[in-house]
């Protein structure tokens, strides 16, 4: 694993080795000493066309907490005013030796570019373009669901997937990079996921998707779910005529009081209600929802360094810039640590 | 092959004695062994401890002392989630920590292991056990406690299989070979 | 037109057993800008011969949709560099679409465009006028003007934009009627495309790139062929992407439309598959498509539902490739690889001969541009308008290496079949060997920058 960039391409056994990775960081977290050295002396930059603060302290706390150096980078270019292109700040970036790039981007398929061109030599870790993916907050909410689903079996969540967990996705799945990458991620650790949203917010082509869909929140409810997850719907929308007005939308496909009290009615008494965030309380979701013991927001949240803890060390732990070492036997030598040394900071 | 079962076997009994000896009983006694192979080592040196001294409980004594995150040669190594940590329920505060590996070479493993201590709390005394020396050490680091010293080319490769970790169809478990590598 | 041009260093050659349409071997004997003979054994009588044992003669190719990007965008590609391009690929004439900078919506600009065209002497360049003025889609351009101006414009295109508007379309559709012109129809709805980026279906719903709905170009198509009908005038559908335009393009013909298709070379061949790599090489509009539709299209430029392939050719600076695909423009390369493409897609799938090949990319053309001496049979007496091609050779395309400013081209790397040896633009050999010879030279009282012909071009 050289990049981070999409949960569609991301395979089982590396899926589970993230997360497995993110228990230990977890452990670490509660620790009085919170920091590891493990990322000593490398440079990641935050590179962000994008504003999201949560995403990008997420990361710096991943990032500090491994202790690797952090630099915030927040490139202006919006569609309409195009900045400097990325090509000239990934050069820039690369020049001044970064060895991860943590990339926001309101296009789609930005961080693949990275990736792809030779503009840049550093490890790409996608965290969110346009309307494509968002890998990290899939993971997050994997490890999410998989601690959950582990408790209630009474098993150990490292190694363990999400096989027979029910999860429904609701909302604005056509723009949601979220709902994108949890589809993947989740039908690679064998969850069974239902996308509910209004046809116009959903993409053509969906039908492909290895999931179900449906239109009726209700009944998607009433035919049993383990986690229920929120998507974030723009009121913008409305004016665009994807739905004609956000209390029809919160009324049709909000999880309200009245769902919430469904899932006592129905004896679903173990489903979870998850939330990238940040939430738009009364419109997808409604304040008790948000804040009910079934409400796994905050965890979500705090799963996401652990997360990027783990995706951070991962990447930057198996280098294959560097053509293979036999580290431990036959080059131990002094003079083996110096040509190790020269390879860096040619970098 | 090395040393064949009943020589490991020999070995950890003559390694649990002088962990006594040296700790003059069994009070405050922690042992964390390094994963993967120093954490089995660990387990039967604790319960040769307890069979020696009934008032030991063997697993309120072990455990596990990841140092992968506190290397210095991750980039080396390809992509490899860490081990969990856990450490007995007394903690390390004040205690005398003896830490368990399979084989020691380098030393890097050990300055790692005493990183990740630190982190952790802070013992009274830290020493070190381990089945085999190889030599070859690149820091300033020794063995309290040594199975056997392996006098070896660096171009070789120790090998310890035990049954815990290396319970492979049709591979010989419970030994040390030496492989030279290619 | 011949005995108005000065034969500079032209000379006579003997083209000797060349597969004529790809049939049997036969010489042809060009002097004086026209096929003197053809026929089997002809006397060298001090012609410069071109043994073509296994090369196929070809009429010239033209090309119904180009763009040189001269005037205003002259660092992507200029009159000069996109006709050698031409000349390399195997063309005699180009039609210059009308989206430059100024915009060809006057008599002024077609003339300048024309005069660039016969300054760089490599094949014929014949401008396209803009439909409304600016493209703005607004009012119609000074269509008449441009018909009689001494680029004689008979295609008339807004190409890049859409005339949306079903009553300015229905005038102009009317108003070509005049002066035997054409509408080549851009056919792109704009608000169900509004931000789109590819095709829509299974690939943009898993990349997250907003969709470019098949619908869209297909309102316009059936929309367009009935406005065509009712007002009884000539369409020229541009650049054809999907299986369901070929199906009303079908139904049009069936009932008599005067309509007229084009498929590029790219249609033929690629997919939206491509865009899961996110590089913009593959940006194009009208979008790749999918299979099903490139089967549709090879199948309807096979049986004629689909006229010509034209080019679409739409170099871009490297600066405007090299960034997001957002971001990135919208078009690729394509005059020297479209005789490769077309072998490769229709002649080697067995869909298609070099007759059917000359037909599409040669006569067909030129009879939607009315251009008298192109895409002749090659007889005597017919203007000298003649491509060679090898068509057992292989090669790679290196965009770096080509003629054409862009390096935007989609089959960057891949080996295709077929190379151009060479080219006779009016009897005068622009290409030789598969390389640019020397450019054409029209006589000076023809062009409009007097001493132009004089000055040393090579």
């Amino acid at each position: 694993m050289r990049h981070l960039l999409s949960t569609e391409d991301l395979s089982r056994s590396n899926a589970i080795r993230i997360l497995d990775t993110a228990e230990e960081m977890a452990a670490v977290g509660e620790r009085e000493v919170k920091k590891l050295p493990t990322l000593r002396g490398r440079t990641v930059v935050n590179l962000f066309f994008e504003d999201s603060t949560r995403t990008r302290i997420s990361f710096e706390a991943a990032a500090k907490r491994l202790s690797a150096d952090v630099i915030n980078f927040a490139a202006k270019g919006s569609s309409v005013s195009k900045g400097e292109s990325l090509k000239d700040t990934a050069q820039t970036l690369s020049a001044m030796g970064a060895d991860a790039v943590v990339i926001r981007h309101w296009a789609s398929g930005a961080p693949h570019r990275l990736a792809a061109t030779d503009w840049i030599d550093a490890a790409v870790i996608n965290a969110g373009d346009g309307t494509h993916e968002h890998p990290t907050q899939a993971l997050l909410d994997a490890f999410t669901m998989r601690r959950h689903w582990s408790r209630l079996a009474g098993t150990p969540s490292a190694g363990a997937d999400l096989s027979g967990m029910r999860v429904a996705i609701a909302g604005d799945v056509l723009h949601s990079r979220v709902a994108r990458s949890n589809v993947w991620l989740l039908r690679t650790l064998g969850a069974e996921v239902t996308l509910v949203a209004p046809p116009t917010l959903l993409p053509i082509g969906v039908d492909k998707w290895p999931c179900s869909v449906s239109y009726d929140l209700d009944e998607t409810l009433a035919r049993g779910v383990d986690a229920m997850m929120m998507l974030r719907v723009q009121g913008e929308r409305m004016n665009a005529s994807f739905f004609p007005t956000t209390r029809e939308y919160s009324r049709r496909w909000g999880f309200d009081d009245t769902r919430l009290r469904a899932l006592d009615s129905l004896g679903l008494k173990d489903t979870i209600i998850m939330h990238p965030g940040p939430m738009n309380r009364g419109l997808e979701i409604s304040s008790a929802a948000a804040d009910s013991p079934r409400s796994t927001v905050l965890a979500q949240v705090r799963n996401g360094v652990s997360i990027r803890m783990a995706a951070l060390y991962l990447l930057l732990s198996g280098d294959t810039r560097e053509p293979a070492h036999q580290a431990n036997s036959t080059h131990s030598t002094p003079a083996g640590h110096t040509s190790a040394l020269v390879t860096k900071e040619s970098h | 092959m090395v040393l064949s079962q009943a020589d490991i076997d020999r070995a950890l009994t003559r390694i649990a004695h002088e962990i006594l000896e040296s700790n003059k009983g069994s009070q405050d006694l922690v042992l964390l062994g390094i994963p993967r192979r120093g954490y089995p080592l660990a387990v039967r040196l604790a319960a040769k401890i307890a069979a020696a001294d009934p008032t030991v409980d063997p697993a309120a004594i072990v455990g596990q002392l990841d140092v992968t995150m506190f290397r210095d040669d991750l980039s080396h190594q390809g992509m490899r989630p860490p081990y969990p940590t856990q450490l007995p329920r007394t903690g390390i505060d004040n205690k005398v920590v003896v830490l368990i590996d399979d084989v020691l070479y380098s030393g890097r493993t050990i300055r790692a292991a005493l990183d990740a201590i630190i982190d952790l709390g802070r013992p009274r005394i830290v020493r070190l056990a381990v089945l085999i020396d190889r030599g070859h050490r690149e820091l300033p680091i020794r063995a309290d406690h040594v199975g056997k010293n392996l006098p070896t080319s660096s171009s070789e490769k120790v090998r310890v299989r035990l049954e815990e970790t290396d319970t492979v169809d049709g591979v010989p478990v419970n030994e040390v070979v030496i492989e030279a590598t290619a | 037109m011949a005995s108005q041009q000065q034969d500079a260093g032209t000379g006579a050659y003997l083209i000797r057993g060349a597969a004529i349409l790809g049939g049997a071997p036969e010489d042809l004997l060009i002097r004086d800008g026209i096929i003197a003979e053809r026929g089997q054994n002809l006397p060298a009588d001090g012609a410069t011969v071109i043994e073509a044992a296994g090369l196929v003669a070809l009429p010239g190719m033209v090309d119904i949709h180009t763009h040189l990007r001269e005037p205003g965008r002259e660092d992507a590609e200029t009159v000069e560099t996109g006709t050698r391009a031409a000349a390399l690929g195997g063309y005699t004439a180009v039609h210059a679409m009308a989206n430059s900078t100024p915009v060809a919506d006057t008599a002024g600009v077609v003339e300048q465009v024309l005069t660039l065209g016969r300054t760089a002497g490599w094949v014929d360049v014949r401008p396209v006028g803009a439909v409304t003025v600016g493209l703005a889609g607004e009012q119609l351009a000074e269509l008449g003007a441009m018909a009689d101006s001494r680029a004689r414009v008979r295609v008339f295109s807004d190409d890049g934009i859409c005339v949306h508007d079903p009553v300015l379309m229905r005038r102009a559709l009317e108003y070509v009627k005049a002066f035997d012109g054409v509408v080549a129809q851009h056919a792109q709805e704009p608000r169900l495309t509004a931000g789109a980026q590819m095709n829509e279906g299974e690939v943009s719903a898993v990349l997250g790139l907003t969709g470019w709905p098949a619908v869209a170009e297909e309102s316009i198509i059936a929309r367009d062929v009935l406005l065509a009908q009712h007002v009884g005038s000539r369409l020229h559908v541009c650049h054809v992407s999907t299986a369901g335009s070929v199906e009303i393009i079908r139904w049009a013909k069936s009932r008599g439309v005067n309509v007229t298709a084009e498929v590029t070379p790219h249609h033929l061949w690629l997919t939206d598959e491509l865009a899961r790599s996110y590089d913009p090489v593959y940006k194009v509009n009208p979008p790749l498509r999918t299979d099903a539709d490139v089967q549709a299209l090879r199948a309807a430029l096979a049986d004629g539902t689909i006229d010509v392939v034209g080019t679409d050719h739409a170099p871009h600076p490297s600066e405007h490739k090299e960034c997001e695909w957002a971001q990135a423009a919208m078009g690729m390369t394509g005059l020297e690889t479209a005789l490769s493409v077309v072998q490769h897609t229709m002649i080697e799938t067995g869909l298609m001969g070099w007759a059917d090949f000359a037909r599409v990319t040669s006569t067909a053309p030129a009879a939607i541009g009315r251009l008298e001496d192109q895409g002749r049979p090659l007889d005597a007496g017919e203007p000298a308008n003649v491509t060679l091609v090898d068509p057992a050779a292989r090669w790679t395309v290196d965009p770096s290496k080509m003629a054409t400013m862009g390096r935007n081209s989609p089959f960057a790397g891949r080996e295709l079949p077929g190379k151009v040896v060479a080219t006779f633009f009016k009897g005068h050999p622009t290409v030789l060997d598969g390389k640019l010879n020397t450019p054409y030279r029209w006589l000076p009282e023809n062009t409009e920058l007097p001493g132009a012909a004089a000055a040393g071009r090579n």
